[in-house]
């Protein structure tokens, strides 16, 4: 869906991103992460051309970039930016409603959407379809941002540290909201952040950067059991590393088909880490599966959870 | 107790200046002195009833502020400030009934502080009530219509200030067009250059780098050396292109000299409001797919707009008052018969140039504040 082909930008004498190539496949959540600048951020900008590269091709869906017009495909393109951004002296709906309007949808259309999105983000449309920006709390606001970037249905949704100036607990709400949307709508989404746990907790994929170079670009659990260096080995952190491990795997990858046991089932899509814990609270070593249609699938092993 | 220092230094100048100084003077004729009349010389009935809400202003510095309070204050600042002028009024009339056509009565010292003290009450409450600026205005409006109300009916004819306006109707109405025409005139080059130079000077740090120094020396010339500045190279113009129809005097140069002084607060003003709109903004709008004109037009002037109103309320202040002295080139306006008056030691023809200057300059302030307040809620 996004090939980056040995993709350059200098900054002067330096190099932002330095002949870096990956790909994005269709529906993926593709976290770029790395420390203070390592060109994460602008890989991002790049895709929607606010940061024009000095050498080497971006494709998206197969096109060169460089061949359309930018404002026709950053239309395309959801954007997300940690500071938001919204419109303070329009309305919520103006807000959410402003590609679609660049866009010339009738108005009809763009009511229901903002609509179907403000419930989509779990504001009641009633209450914050007319209200203004500052009168809404730094999560409602970043909903809204989400929302706006949403609104004409891009395949693509690029998101620059959305969640990073929020507090913890309205993060994890927004971190929840975005996979239950990535799970639903299947837009490929590209994600940056300097938060290993949360490319760990979203991201299908990882693109590891240091001083503009492609480290690793990879699945969570190769992150994690195979990096690529040092370097990699310490933003994924030694500390709690097993329990990294055991976040990015499901029960179901674990359970073993046959066998019983007491007590209320764990479905097979919980993470291990959550099902250490159960065990933990129940003073247990095994417990009952189910799948998602919630029949039983077996049983979960302490034991194997710690075999590697 | 005193709960109100301000009120308290205004209660007691007004009641020092009652005491002390005349409030109206007589003269036989506009040219000489007149003699001064104690304000308790014309107390009597019925306009000395007038003076009644006095009361509540020697009251008010002691009590506690209140809404109730404040508004009292207000509103018996308002009433005595327009009491006192309809007390002169009556008077004036009781001694024109036995006097000579000629002779003169006018407002005396005492008046004048009397006056000012009661409208500084009425503006520190007002204040202390923080009203919002549509209410403020109201306020302000009835002040005035409280005295147009007397003029219109006739009440203050023989106050000298009405005379004067009596004997120059035509010149006066001339010149209160002249001063409009003045301002209006200054007011299209001004946004025509100023709008441009200052979205300019925003983008461009080499651009603003000349134009706020050029601007800042210009604000720094006096009014009177400037027209003489003008009046040299338009005058040569003027001979090599006569068909032109200007001169080194009269409007040509006014506008001029009125052009440069507000390109100052306008260009300084449109930068700063642009300076204002969050950088967050532009980025996302750009990374959403407006254009750069669709950027400038939907999210930067919106947003800029409240600081703009400010500079071009600033500007039309300074010119209404600087139009006043272009008068002195040979433009016209109410600064003509203000100098008129004092050439002639005519001290009310010098007050019928300058009050109604000084309204205009009010009631243009008022005008874009409440534009301000109306484009500021819009953009909340």
């Amino acid at each position: 869906m996004i090939a980056f082909e040995r993709v350059t930008k200098r900054f002067g004498p330096w190099a932002a991103v330095d002949a870096v190539s990956f790909t994005v496949e269709e529906g993926e959540l593709c976290a770029l992460i790395g420390p203070s600048g390592s060109g994460k951020s602008t890989a991002l900008k790049m895709i929607n051309r606010l940061i024009v590269p000095d050498a080497g091709t971006i494709r998206v869906a197969g096109e060169d970039i460089a061949r359309l017009r930018p404002e026709d495909l950053r239309r395309r393109m959801g954007y997300v930016i940690q500071s938001v951004g919204l419109f303070p002296h329009w309305t919520v709906e103006r807000n959410i409603a402003t590609v679609p309007d660049l866009l010339g949808w009738p108005q009809a259309r763009v009511r229901d959407r903002v609509t179907e999105l403000l419930e989509l983000l779990k504001l009641d449309p009633r209450r914050f379809r007319g209200a203004f920006p500052h009168q809404l709390s730094g999560g409602q606001q970043q909903r809204v941002g989400v929302a706006r970037a949403l609104a004409a249905e891009p395949r693509i949704l690029l998101m620059d540290e959305p969640f990073s100036a929020l507090d913890p607990i309205t993060r994890e709400a927004l971190q929840a909201e975005l996979a239950t949307i990535h799970r639903e709508t299947r837009t490929t989404i590209v994600f940056v952040t300097h938060d290993m746990d949360e490319a760990l907790k979203l991201a299908n994929r990882i693109a590891v950067l240091d001083q503009g170079r492609l480290v690793q670009c990879a699945p969570p659990l190769e992150i994690l059991t195979r990096p690529a260096d040092d370097f990699v080995r310490d933003l994924v952190g030694r500390e709690e590393w097993g329990l990294k491990v055991l976040a990015v795997e499901t029960v179901g990858q674990r359970v073993r088909p046959d066998g019983e046991a007491a007590g209320v089932p764990l479905p097979s899509a919980m993470p291990l880490r959550r099902a250490l814990s159960e065990m933990v609270a129940r003073g247990t070593d095994r417990l009952p599966v189910v799948d998602d249609q919630g029949r039983p699938a077996g049983v979960l092993h302490l034991a194997d959870l710690v075999r590697p | 107790m005193i709960r109100n220092r301000v009120l308290l230094v205004l209660a007691a100048t007004a009641v020092a200046a009652a005491l002390a100084l005349p409030f109206l003077s007589f003269a036989p004729n506009r040219l000489l002195s007149g003699r001064g009349i104690a304000l308790s010389a014309v107390l009597d009935l019925p306009w000395g009833v007038a003076l009644l809400p006095g009361v509540v202003l020697l009251a008010a510095p002691f009590l506690r502020p209140s809404k109730t309070v404040l508004a009292a204050t207000v509103t018996a600042a308002i009433l005595f400030a327009a009491g006192l002028v309809g007390l002169a009024g009556q008077h004036a009339a009781q001694l024109a009934a036995t006097a000579a056509p000629a002779a003169r009565t006018s407002f005396g010292a005492g008046f004048w502080i009397m006056e000012t003290a009661a409208l500084l009450a009425a503006l520190d409450g007002v204040r202390r009530l923080g009203l919002s600026p549509p209410l403020r205005i109201a306020v302000g409006a009835a002040a005035l219509a409280l005295v147009a109300v007397q003029v219109a009916a006739g009440h203050l004819d023989q106050l000298s200030i009405l005379k004067e306006y009596a004997n120059q109707r035509d010149v006066f109405v001339a010149a209160v067009v002249r001063h409009g025409v003045i301002v209006a005139a200054s007011l299209v080059p001004t946004l025509l250059v100023g709008v441009p130079l200052g979205v300019l000077a925003q983008r461009s740090r080499a651009v603003g780098g000349i134009v706020f120094p050029v601007l800042n020396v210009v604000q720094t010339i006096p009014s009177i050396a400037l027209f003489g500045l003008l009046l040299a190279p338009l005058s040569a113009l003027a001979g090599a292109l006569p068909q032109l129809g200007i001169s080194g005097v009269g409007l040509a140069p006014a506008v001029i000299a009125l052009t440069l002084y507000s390109l100052l607060p306008i260009v300084r003003n449109i930068a700063a409001g642009l300076d204002g709109v969050p950088d967050s903004v532009r980025q996302a709008a750009r990374g959403m797919g407006m254009t750069p004109r669709q950027i400038f037009l939907r999210a930067e002037v919106p947003l800029a707009l409240p600081v703009f109103l400010s500079g071009l309320r600033i500007t039309l202040v300074q010119a209404v008052g600087l139009a006043a002295v272009a008068a002195l080139i040979g433009a016209g306006g109410l600064g003509a018969i203000m100098f008129q008056g004092l050439f002639a030691n005519a001290l009310d023809l010098v007050l019928l140039g300058a009050v109604p200057v000084i309204l205009f300059a009010v009631v243009v302030d008022a005008a874009l504040k409440l534009l301000v307040a109306l484009v500021a809620r819009g953009a909340a």
